[in-house]
Order: structure tokens, then sequence, then C-alpha cells
């Protein structure tokens, strides 16, 4: 037996013993998401559970260094340990921004200290992390943010207002955009900082989406209080920081479209497609919507194999450019909007339902999912901003 | 499979690369179109492609090929793409040599597939009947004469088929027009008794030919594969064809942004580069995004066709599809980005426009092969 297949036949057994059965069924990606926290003791205790076991291993970040509580696992391990999930269905034992930003921007950026104090908690679930980047001056344009940080000897005192803060209400710390030198130009005074949350100068305020969902925040800093020590890279040299994680989130927000089907997901586009259009000869009856559905699945297969060259690219040791993501979360974005588009075209009226009775729980779902979709192309960076970068770096174009 | 090239085939790239930019430049395609050569492609310079063994790329040594695969060829197809190279790669074997390959017995690859590595014998293929791809809507008939068969029909859009040496039509032996069943795949001498070739000058300065069949006799010993089952074969050939072509399309797409980025950064008005200008940065980055899918599912369908993929008909498709939905995007916006020397014959733009256009309709548009991938997912 191969090491990768006795790795693989020990991740099964070790699964089967491990992971509950009832995280072993669907769930719809969001709410139903663990989320760690210090909080944690108030949230579903099996999840936890699971989370907890899984994080022991270091599993929970299975590529990770083990020296900071990660998996330590090669990319193929890692794809195993993948594999052997999806085939229980096991959920993803932790959802967390920490996982997907900060931890592979500290891993390579932050200092050995930083590393041991921050790196094991977000493995461990332990603490949950918000990012602070936009201000209500400063969207696409980040690097005009104002929000202040005066340096007190060892420490910092913030004031200012953040806003879209993605589960600030609940998160223990952020991690923020500040700027330490209001005379510099405005790439060149802004610092990269980690801030906890749990002190009377961080207050939060929700903000209501039209998917009628509140996952995000006004997040307000009024003599808020900052560890030097928290400070990641150089004072007035946060902008190079802030650019890498943005690679990291945009990765994460173009893969969305790949997440687990959740408990109210509708069938597959074709089924769902010949269930509300009707089918003749076996087909999809309405040749429109049909060519609609294949144009969608074959976009899809597109992305996903233009994903995997990247990655044999990278692995290949060729050069991948730092745009690769900006064209990933465009394409990814635009190609789930499209999906739940056509979902509601499909659906039709049944689409159109906002609550109650007369709709089944996943067409009301898809309604807002359809709604979410918009945030999309706006999160992480706009379409447009992303067009600017690839024109930009691939392209070279001029300014 | 990792969707990379290897060593080897990375070697191949640069080798066609280098051979198609000194050899089969632009320039040529310009003069064989404005001489109205009679080939529409050098002979000469095809004789040299076969010495370097690319008539024979996937084709077995047995028969003077190189014993490479779909994706060797695909490879070279890419680089000819980017010059417009003309030649009977496509027409001979791509599509021709693939049909004896997977159809032909013993005698026949013998006969024929040494002629096609070697350059010296040419095919062509015939099937299509009307306006559209459409494969099994063939109305040619095959009746049964003695021990071989009698043709009759019309064929149009026959690449390359005004100089072929033998053409493989596809003829109804039974069933309706437009059945799947009942068709069979003859290899004809294109010089015999019945067969009328007139040539098709086709906008992008390449030839098709109009055929007639008109009571052509097929001998038993001329007939590809199984009789009545000639839409199995077809199918397979076509997956080579369109993976192979979306291949082509790539190289030739690839190049003609590339020419229009250049032209943004050097054209200057209202005192900047053009390519400064927002409105055109973005459409820019737009066609760069649908290159860049287009690369991977060309590859990946190549490489499945090479590995026996049971998914490799869709995948074939799908990269058909893709690279004829951006055709028209890529070569349409690249004309536009020129401004007025983009509709000059002098700018070879308008050469890769036509081109586009030839290889968006050929062997499917981008909806037959949406089509097509629907009915394979059984929807
Ligand atoms: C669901 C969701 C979650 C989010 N979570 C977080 C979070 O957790 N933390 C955080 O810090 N931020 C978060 N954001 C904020 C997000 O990053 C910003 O909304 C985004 O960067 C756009 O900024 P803006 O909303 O101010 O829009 P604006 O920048 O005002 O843009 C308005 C329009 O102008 C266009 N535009 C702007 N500049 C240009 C340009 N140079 N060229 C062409 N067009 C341009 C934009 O593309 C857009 O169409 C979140 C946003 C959403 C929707």
């Amino acid at each position: 037996m191969s090491d990768l297949e006795s790795f693989r036949a020990e991740v099964r057994d070790w699964l089967e013993k491990n992971c509950p059965p009832e995280m072993r069924t669907p769930y719809d990606g969001q709410t139903q998401s663990y989320w760690g926290g210090r909080k944690r003791h108030e949230q579903d205790p099996i999840a936890r559970g699971w989370c907890e076991r899984m994080a022991e291993r270091g599993w929970t970040a299975p590529t990770w260094p083990r020296e900071y509580g990660g998996g330590g696992l090669s990319r193929a391990e890692a794809r195993v340990l993948e594999q052997e999930m999806a085939r229980i269905h096991a959920r993803p034992p932790l959802a967390s921004i920490g996982l997907m930003m900060l931890g592979p921007m500290l891993l390579e950026t932050g200092t050995e200290e930083q590393k041991r104090e921050h790196v094991p908690p977000i493995v461990k679930g332990e603490i949950k992390w918000c990012q602070g980047y936009s201000e209500p001056g400063a969207g696409s344009d980040l690097a005009s943010l104002q929000t202040r940080a005066e340096d007190r000897g060892d420490h910092f005192i913030v004031n200012g207002q953040k806003i879209w803060t993605s589960g600030a209400d609940t998160a223990d710390m952020i991690f923020c955009l500040v700027r330490t030198d209001p005379e510099a130009p405005k790439h060149d005074g802004i610092s990269f900082l980690l801030i906890d949350m749990d002190q009377p100068g961080v207050t939060t305020s929700p903000i209501r989406l039209i998917s009628g969902s509140s996952p995000f925040c006004q997040t307000f800093f009024s003599d808020a209080r900052a560890e030097k020590r928290d400070l990641i890279g150089t004072l007035n040299g946060g902008w190079t920081v802030a650019k890498r994680l943005l690679q990291f989130e945009r990765q994460g927000i173009g893969n969305m479209g790949n997440r687990n089907p959740g408990a109210n997901a509708p069938p597959p586009l074709p089924e769902l497609a010949k269930r509300y259009c009707g089918t003749r000869d076996g087909r999809i009856a309405d040749p429109l919507i049909r060519d609609r559905v294949a144009r969608l699945e074959m976009q899809q297969q597109a992305i996903q194999k233009t994903m995997a060259r990247s990655g044999d690219e990278a692995k290949a040791g060729q050069n991948v450019s730092a745009a690769t993501s900006s064209s990933f979360k465009l394409i990814g974005t635009e190609c789930n909007q499209a999906k739940f588009d056509l979902m509601t075209s499909i659906l039709g009226a049944q689409s159109l339902g906002w609550e109650g009775d007369g709709f089944e729980a996943y067409e009301l779902e898809t309604t807002r999912q359809w709604l979410r979709s918009f945030a999309n192309t706006i999160e992480g960076g706009t379409s447009e901003v992303q067009l600017n970068i690839i024109a930009k770096r691939v392209l070279g174009l001029p300014d | 499979m990792p969707l990379v090239l290897t060593e080897e085939q990375e070697l191949l790239r640069e080798t066609a690369r280098e051979f198609v930019a000194e050899r089969a430049p632009i320039a040529q395609l310009r003069q064989l179109r404005d001489e109205r050569d009679p080939s529409g492609f050098s002979r000469e310079l095809w004789s040299e492609m076969a010495q370097l063994g690319w008539a024979g790329i996937p084709f077995s040594e047995e028969y003077g090929g190189a014993d490479l695969g779909y994706t060797e060829l695909g490879i070279v197809l890419e680089e000819t793409g980017r010059t417009l190279a003309a030649s009977p790669l496509v027409s001979s074997v791509l599509l021709g040599g693939s049909t004896l390959l997977l159809g032909g017995n013993e005698t026949q690859r013998k006969e024929w597939l040494t002629g096609v590595c070697g350059g010296e014998t040419l095919l062509a293929l015939a099937i299509q009947e009307g306006p559209h791809h459409s494969p099994w809507n063939v109305a040619t008939r095959a009746e049964t004469d003695g021990d071989g068969y009698r043709l009759n029909g019309a064929k149009t859009f026959v690449v390359d088929g005004h100089v072929a040496d033998r053409l493989i039509v596809a003829a109804r032996s039974a069933g309706e027009q437009s059945e799947r069943d009942g068709l069979t795949l003859f290899c004809v001498d294109a010089s015999a008794p019945g067969v009328g070739l007139a040539r098709a000058s086709m906008v992008d300065g390449r030839n098709a030919a109009r055929l007639t069949l008109d009571g052509v006799r097929a001998e038993r010993s001329e007939v590809l594969g199984e009789i009545g089952q000639g839409a199995e074969l077809l199918d397979a050939v076509l997956d080579r064809g369109a993976a192979g072509l979306a291949a082509e399309m790539l190289g030739s797409l690839d190049t003609a942004f590339q020419k229009t980025l250049a032209y943004l950064k050097q054209r200057e008005q209202f005192g900047v580069p053009i390519g400064s200008f927002q409105a055109l940065k973005h459409r820019a980055a737009r066609m760069f995004v649908q290159l860049e899918l287009s690369r991977s599912v060309v590859l990946d369908a190549l490489q499945a066709l090479d590995g026996d993929h049971p998914d490799a008909s869709a995948k074939a498709s799908l990269a058909k599809a893709q690279l004829s939905d951006a055709a028209p995007s890529i070569a349409n916006e690249c004309v536009q980005m020129h401004g007025g020397i983009g509709v000059t014959d002098e700018e070879d733009i308008g050469l890769y426009l036509k081109r586009a256009r030839v290889t968006q309709f050929a062997l499917g548009d981008a909806a037959f092969h949406r089509d097509r991938y629907a009915g394979m997912h059984g929807y």
C-alpha cells in the first residue's frame, strides 16, 4: 500500500469514529455553519465537539504547519482528507474568516511571536475574526481610509468608523486598516492592526441586506486600544499586507459556487428545469432554458478546469500571476450570479415569494440566495476593480 | 493528468512556433489569396510540415506516423493558428486521418493512412449537406450495386475537397434523412467517374468544395467501419475535429488579442495611449479571461481524447462551444479597437476576423455543441 493509500485508510477510520452522525447531514452553508469564537459555548455542542476533535489533529487547517497547530499535511494528503470528508458528507468543522484570510497572511508575514499567539486559536476556532477594511468614504478606493491610530508608546489609540464588517457583532477580534501617518501619500500612511473587540471603545450596529439577513455591521472605534505587538508588517507598511490578504479573500469568494449544497438546496439545474419547464423526449421542454442550463453548466466546468490548471502550473513551478485571484473572483462570482438568475427564471412565479405558505422551502431559499448573490460582485473588491487589476497587472495597460 | 504541457510538448510548441513564424507568416496567406493559388496552400510548405512529422502526429509508426497524441496535434494546430497558416492539417490529418485511424481496417490504413502521414495523400471529409453542421442530416444515398454501392447526392463545405485525392463521404445506406442509424462512411477516389467537385473560395482565403455524387461506384473495400453504423465512427472523428479545431482557434484568437493589446499601448489619441481608457481596458480584461478559460478546456479535451476518458466527447463539445463563443466576441472587439485601420484589407486583424468566423461555424457552432452537451448529460 502506498503512503497515500495507508493515509486514506487511517483518515477513513478516524472519521468513521469521530464525525458525529449529526455532522453528516446537509446544512445551509451559512446560518448553520459553526464559527467558533469566545462565545462558542453558546453554539451547538455537537458542532463544537466536531470542530474540537478535528482541531486536535490540526485538520481544520490541514496544510498549515504543525508548529502553529495546523495539520502539516501535503497537498495530496489534504486532498485525500477532503475526499474522505466528502464521501461521508461531513460538514466543514469550522467556517471562519481567520482560516480563509488572516491565517494564510499571518503565516507568510507575521513575526514568530505573532504566529504563535494568533494562528493556533484560529485553527482551534477559539477566536472569531472579522475584517475592518471598508469605510463609508473608502470602498473601492480603499486606500483613502480615515480611521486613525495614534502611537502611544506601547499601544495605539484608534478612532473612526468601519462599514460592511461581516460578522462584527459576534466577532472577538478585528483585523483593521488604520491611518498612522496622515501626512504621507495615501498608500504609504496605512498600518495593519489586530484589535480586540471586547472593550468599551468598540461598538457595532447591524445592517440589513436586500436578502433579509443582517450578516454585517457598522463598526465604531472611540479611543479603542490596540497593542503594539499586534501591528502586522511595518508601521505605515500596511498596504502591502492588506493586498496580500485580499488575494486570499478573492480566491475564497470566487470559489463560493462550489460550496456544499444546503439543507434547502434545490435539485441540480437540469432536474430543476425539467420539473418546472416540463420535458419533451426526456429533454427540458423549453429550448431557451435548456440552452441556458447547458451554457451555465459548461461555464462552471470551464472555471473549474481553469482553477485546476492554475494549481497544476503552480505545482510545475511555472509563473502564476498575482492577478489570477482577480480573474477567478470576477468569473466565479458572475457565474454564481448567473446561476441564481437562471434558477429564478426556471422557478418563474414560484421564485417571487418572500415567506409563508404557497412556496417550497427551497424556492424561498433560492430567492434569498439570488438576492444574496448581488453582493458577490461587490464584496472583496467589485468586478470593475478586478477588471482594473487585470488590465494593469496582467495586460500592462497604462494608467 | 495535470493540465500543463510536458517538457517534450513544450519543446514541440517552441519548434512549431519558430517554424510557422519563419516558413508560414501571415504574408503567405495573403499571397495565396491574392494569386488565387489553385491549391489554396503552399505545396512546398506542406511537404516541409510532413517532413517534420506533423502529418502523422497521432498515427502509429507502422504507417509512418509519429505515434504521439491529439494533445500534440493540438499544440501544432494552435501554433499554425497564430499565423493563420493554410495547410491540410485539419482536413487531411485531423479529420481524414482520424477517420482511417478509428474506422479503417488494416488494409485500408496501410494503403491510405501511410500516404496521409507522408503528406502525399490528401483526404477530405464530406458530410455537410445544408447551411448548418448537422451530421445525421444526410440525404445522400448509398444503394447496393452488386458487391459494392452506388452513391448519389450532394455535399457542401468539403474543406480542401478541391485538392483531395480521396473523399470520405457520409451516405445513407438505410433509414430516413436526419436519422442517426443507417449512415455509412465511404472512402472514394476523388477522380472516380460521377464525382463532381467545384471549388468554393471562402471568406478566410481558404477553400472548400461543393461535391456532387452522380452514381459514383464504391467498392466494399472502400467502406470505413461498419455498414449502417457510420454515426458512431463519425461521432468519434468529430470529437477529435472539434477539439483540434478549437486548439487552432485558440492560437488565432490569442494572437489577434496580443496584436490588439500591442496596438492599445502604441496608438495615441487625446495625447495618451488609447489603452489608458477604461472603456477599452475592461473589455480587454474580459477577453483575457475568456482566453484563459479557452486554454483550459482545450487542453482538457485533448488530454481526455488521448486518455480515452469516458467524458471525452462532452469535453470536446465544451471546448468547441467555448471557442465558438469566444471567436466572435474576441475577433469583433479586436477589429473595433483598431478603429478605421481595423476594417482595411491592409491590416491583418481583418484576416483573423474572417478565419474566426469560418472556424466558429465549422464542425458545429456553440449552440450545436451546447445541444450536444445537454443531450449527453440527459437533459
Ligand atoms: C456582503 C458584503 C460583505 C462585505 N464584507 C466586508 C467585510 O467584512 N469587511 C470589509 O472591510 N468590507 C466588506 N465589504 C465591503 C466591500 O469590500 C465594499 O462594498 C466594496 O469594496 C465596494 O465598495 P463600496 O461599497 O464603497 O462601493 P463603491 O466603491 O462606492 O463603488 C460603487 C460603484 O462604482 C464602481 N467603481 C468604483 N471605483 C471604480 C473604478 N476605479 N473604476 C470603475 N468603477 C469603479 C464600483 O465598481 C461600483 O460599481 C462587504 C461588502 C458586501 C456587499
